[in-house]
């Protein structure tokens, strides 16, 4: 029998599906929900928009069960723009992604930020020709994913809380497991892979390279320009920005502002340049004084 | 005197790839982000990414005019897919409604995503001129050429379509070398 790993077309698929996370790299995706704010992030310089009806910020205000947008309004922000068009679909809600995948969008992100359709599987992702992203919160999340099939993970963080906090600790959790990897001898390996409860032959790639095999990107509470840099400096690819921009007090410049942090995230002048000028951000979520029941992290297994 | 490296365009999009696939083939990179980087190149590659972004960002850090005079200098400029799109003088009507301005170094007519969405990428054997082997092209939301102007000479073709074009030290490619299985294309 055929496993994912050892089936040429699956494997052929996948890297058309990597390849697409390749091309995001050191960009700004950005929470969209209509095709005129489509349109601002394109204009801005975004490497591709996220169509959903109600961005996190609003979903966690509005409460209730938070579903795949309408299939409608996803058309008309792909017949708007030319770069890539993502869409969330429900954690395990395969018919959902089977959905998107129909309405030809370009990556589907199986999201926490929506109501989890399933509470132990997520989407078996092998099984699409759509490229997938999942959050993580450490590395045994993260590859599990993408024993799952996903082509690209991305922090949790907490989702419309323009709070950085929780991005960054689940950025660090996964670097500090994959140097972490890189360090047991290979004989610890097996019960590294138990204790994280992760597919065994991707523990040992990771230790071999050092780095996951899907491209890393950063998502959850990215507001401003240092937050984008912040994200990059710990290892971030790429910037998913949900609230931040269309919760701002003014979003084109600080779309704009976000884009360019990100490709000279290492320059402290030029970031000082961009921050300079910009209006305000987003107001706040404290993570810490936050109930429970209303973060969006715990999502996912 | 050590020779100097090739530049890789970094402002977005898959230059990591291209560094990796340099490194394959022994020679150093250096990846530009500003005209001070690009005068220390003997070559430099345009990755894939998106035309739009790319656009945005080469106007603000001011990079156009160094690589016209790069180019107009005689060193090597290769593009992979968005960097096709890049260098080409003509993109259809439609793509400059999105505010992709090229650069205009390869008189080529082409139109982005022209083989479709994501769904519709797909990886095949490329013919390239001058060699009796084919490539492995990967084509991920790939631009097509849909005219090709005077001077300008086929360098690879898909099932008999014209997917790379060279004129003089310009080369663009609708596929991704670099994404292939041991992919590499010397400058």
């Amino acid at each position: 029998m055929q496993t994912p790993w050892t089936d040429q077309k699956i494997q052929e698929r996948m890297r058309l599906k990597v390849g697409l996370a390749e091309m995001l790299k050191g960009g700004v995706i950005m929470d969209v929900t209509n095709a005129e704010q489509a349109k601002i992030a394109e204009e801005a310089g975004a490497v591709a928009v996220m169509a959903l009806e109600r961005i996190p910020a609003d979903i966690r205000r509005d409460g209730g069960i938070a579903r795949m947008s309408q299939p409608a309004m996803i058309k008309q922000i792909q017949d708007t723009v030319s770069i890539p068009v993502m869409a969330k679909c429900r954690i395990g809600h395969f018919a959902e992604a089977q959905i998107l995948e129909a309405l030809g969008v370009d990556f589907i992100d199986e999201s926490e930020v929506l109501t989890p359709a399933d509470e132990k599987n997520h989407v078996d992702k092998w099984a699409f020709k759509v490229p997938f992203v999942c959050g993580c919160r450490d590395l045994g999340e993260a590859l599990r994913r993408i024993g799952e099939g996903a082509a690209m993970i991305r922090t949790k963080g907490e989702a419309g809380s323009g709070n950085i906090v929780e991005a960054v600790r689940h950025m660090r959790q996964v670097q500090e497991g994959i140097r972490r990897l890189t360090v047991l001898r290979e004989d610890e390996l097996m019960h590294e892979a138990k204790e994280l409860g992760a597919p065994y032959h991707i523990v040992l790639e990771v230790a071999k390279t050092g780095k996951l095999p899907v491209p890393n990107f950063a998502a959850g509470g990215v507001a401003t320009p240092a937050d984008a840099s912040l994200m990059m400096q710990l290892g971030a690819e790429t910037v998913f920005v949900g609230s931040g921009i269309f919760k701002s007090k003014d979003p084109k410049p600080r779309a704009e502002a976000i884009v360019q942090a990100v490709t000279f995230y290492q320059d402290p002048v030029k970031l000082l340049e961009i921050s300079m000028h910009l209006g305000e951000p987003m107001s706040g979520l404290d993570i810490a004084t936050m109930p429970e029941d209303q973060k969006m992290a715990g999502r996912g297994w | 005197m050590t020779e100097q490296p090739v530049g890789i365009l970094a402002l977005q999009g898959d230059f990591a790839l291209h560094a990796a696939a340099l490194v394959r083939q022994g020679e150093a990179y250096l990846y530009v982000r500003r005209p001070g980087e690009l005068a220390a190149c003997r070559g430099l590659v345009i990755p894939g990414g998106e035309s739009t972004t790319m656009t945005r960002l080469l106007d603000i850090v001011g990079l156009r005019q160094p690589i016209l005079d790069f180019a107009a200098a005689g060193k090597p400029i290769l593009g992979t897919c968005a960097g096709l799109i890049m260098l080409a003088t003509r993109v259809d009507e439609d793509e400059r409604r999105h505010g992709v301005k090229p650069l205009g170094l390869l008189d080529v007519l082409v139109r982005r995503n022209g083989y479709g969405r994501q769904v519709d990428s797909f990886v095949d054997e490329v013919a390239v001129a001058g060699r009796t082997e084919t490539m492995q092209g990967v084509f991920i939301r790939a631009p097509r050429i849909l005219e090709v102007g005077p001077g300008v000479e086929v360098v690879a073709t898909w099932r008999g379509e014209t997917v790379g074009v060279r004129r003089g030290n310009v080369t663009g490619l609708a596929f991704h070398p670099e994404a292939g299985e041991g992919g590499a294309w010397h400058l």
